[in-house]
């Protein structure tokens, strides 16, 4: 077992560092660049937050709609062929569903700003 | 030192010139690179951009038109009144400054988050949406007989295209299956009317000053096609910057913009506009699928890129919103 403190706790820490005392002192393309690798530093804290209940639940999805265990990336492989094929289509009980639910997931750790992304968080239920 | 060269250059087909000050790189990738200089001339000084490929990166990647058709289209367009930089010189051998052009510089924002929050662009955001339109219908008006040859598109290609590069990543991606399968299911195919098409109009290519459009830039993506591509791939939701409610880059409607091309003397299809803004959108995630390939392989192994790559679940609620919209 590894000690404390989490990973998450130590990106964020690093983040705010970065944030609060070194971009005021940083101009021109590098500004862009931190901006970039705080916002880098931040999606992997959220997906170390919100990646295992995320993941678990996508799997239970898959594993219900196509009646099958097995990795996330297996079971990710099986939907597309299904997909593509056109076994799947949106007429398939729980697959918009699904699909919306693995893209939320998706974009809360991606890029939880994205206007979409919270217009769509304001229409759930 | 590039000084020299262009120094050299510049004297050879402009009277007067007596040098260039210093040149700093704008952009640039392996293979093409854009400069900023100014002529420096008695006159006064002539603000100018050098887009070039270096010397030993001739080949250009498959899709692009190449450096001598985008200055020939940007004479084109610029002589038949559409808002376009001044070619002013075509590089050749004797230059030594590799393949590619010079030409005048536009003042003005490309930015798009600047173009749609400063102050100094409120008044001409209502305008663009309109402006676009019709330069759009002088782009696709050009004479084809005039055209250098240019690769040949069609939606049904263009899926093709798409389908390929992503099969070629092997990461399965269900919301890009069903976008794939609801474009091969609704494919108008060719269109009726084959035209040039710009093929890369959407923000960043813009020169917008406090006027409205000022130029149009970077014809490396050109080719003959359905001209309602141009007007699908400026409303895809990437380029609108948070403004999702203004479909046409964030600051205007599809209303404006067709009511502007059709002023031109052009008839507008919806239908293939909505239909070329789904394949955009996929177009776009395939595309920062790459990019956190290239990242991943070199040699631009650069965070940016490995961000942009984390951009592609964006459009993936794009395409659902289209695709699959929920019931409220």
């Amino acid at each position: 077992m590894q000690d404390e403190p989490r990973p998450g706790e130590l990106t964020k820490a690093v983040a705010e560092f970065l944030r609060n005392d070194i971009a005021p002192l940083v101009s021109g393309h590098n500004a862009f660049k931190l901006r970039v690798a705080v916002n880098a530093l931040d999606l992997v804290t959220r997906q170390l937050t919100l990646e295992q209940g995320g993941d678990a639940a996508e799997s239970a999805r898959l594993a219900a709609l196509l009646g099958r265990q097995g990795s996330l990336l297996e079971l990710n492989r099986i939907l597309s062929e299904g997909i593509a094929s056109g076994e799947v289509d949106l007429q398939t009980p729980g697959l918009s569903d699904h699909l919306w639910q693995t893209t939320m997931d998706k974009l809360a750790v991606d890029q939880p700003n994205y206007a979409a992304y919270r217009r769509e968080l304001g229409n759930i239920g | 030192m590039i000084e020299a060269e262009l120094t050299r250059c510049v004297a050879s087909w402009c009277p007067g010139a007596t040098g260039v000050t210093l040149p700093a790189k704008l952009s640039g990738g392996a293979s093409q690179e854009t400069w900023t200089f100014d002529i420096v001339h008695p006159d006064g000084n002539i603000g100018a951009i050098l887009r070039r490929a270096p010397k030993g990166y001739g080949a250009a990647p498959s899709r692009a038109a190449g450096l001598d058709n985008e200055a020939f289209l940007m004479r084109l367009a610029f002589e038949a009144g559409v808002p376009s930089p001044r070619v002013l010189h075509v590089l050749r051998p004797e230059d030594d400054l590799g393949t590619g052009f010079i030409m005048q510089r536009v003042e003005g924002e490309t930015i798009a988050r600047k173009i749609l929050r400063d102050e100094q662009f409120a008044e001409a955001r209502p305008l663009l949406a309109r402006q676009l339109g019709a330069i759009a219908a002088g782009i696709h008006r050009l004479p084809r007989d005039k055209l250098p040859v240019l690769r040949e598109m069609n939606s049904t290609k263009e899926i093709a295209e798409i389908e390929r590069e992503y099969r070629s990543f092997g990461w399965p991606r269900p919301v890009f299956e069903l976008a794939l399968r609801w474009l091969r299911d609704h494919d108008p195919g060719p269109s009726d009317e084959v035209t040039l098409v710009h093929g890369d109009f959407r923000h960043g290519n813009f020169i917008i000053g406090a006027d409205g459009v000022r130029a149009v830039l970077d014809w490396e993506l050109a080719h003959t096609g359905d001209p309602m591509e141009d007007l699908g791939w400026v409303c895809v939701n990437s380029w609108r910057f948070g403004e999702i409610d203004k479909p046409v880059g964030g600051f205007g409607s599809r209303e404006d913009l067709f009511a502007g091309y059709e002023a031109a003397g052009r008839k507008v299809d919806p239908a293939r506009v909505m239909f070329w803004e789904v394949i955009g959108t996929l177009r776009w995630g395939v595309m920062c699928c790459g990019m956190m390939q290239r990242f991943r392989l070199g040699p631009d192994h650069s965070m940016e890129r490995a961000m942009i790559g984390r951009r592609a679940s964006e459009t993936e609620i794009d395409l659902l919103r289209i695709i699959a919209p929920r019931r409220r």
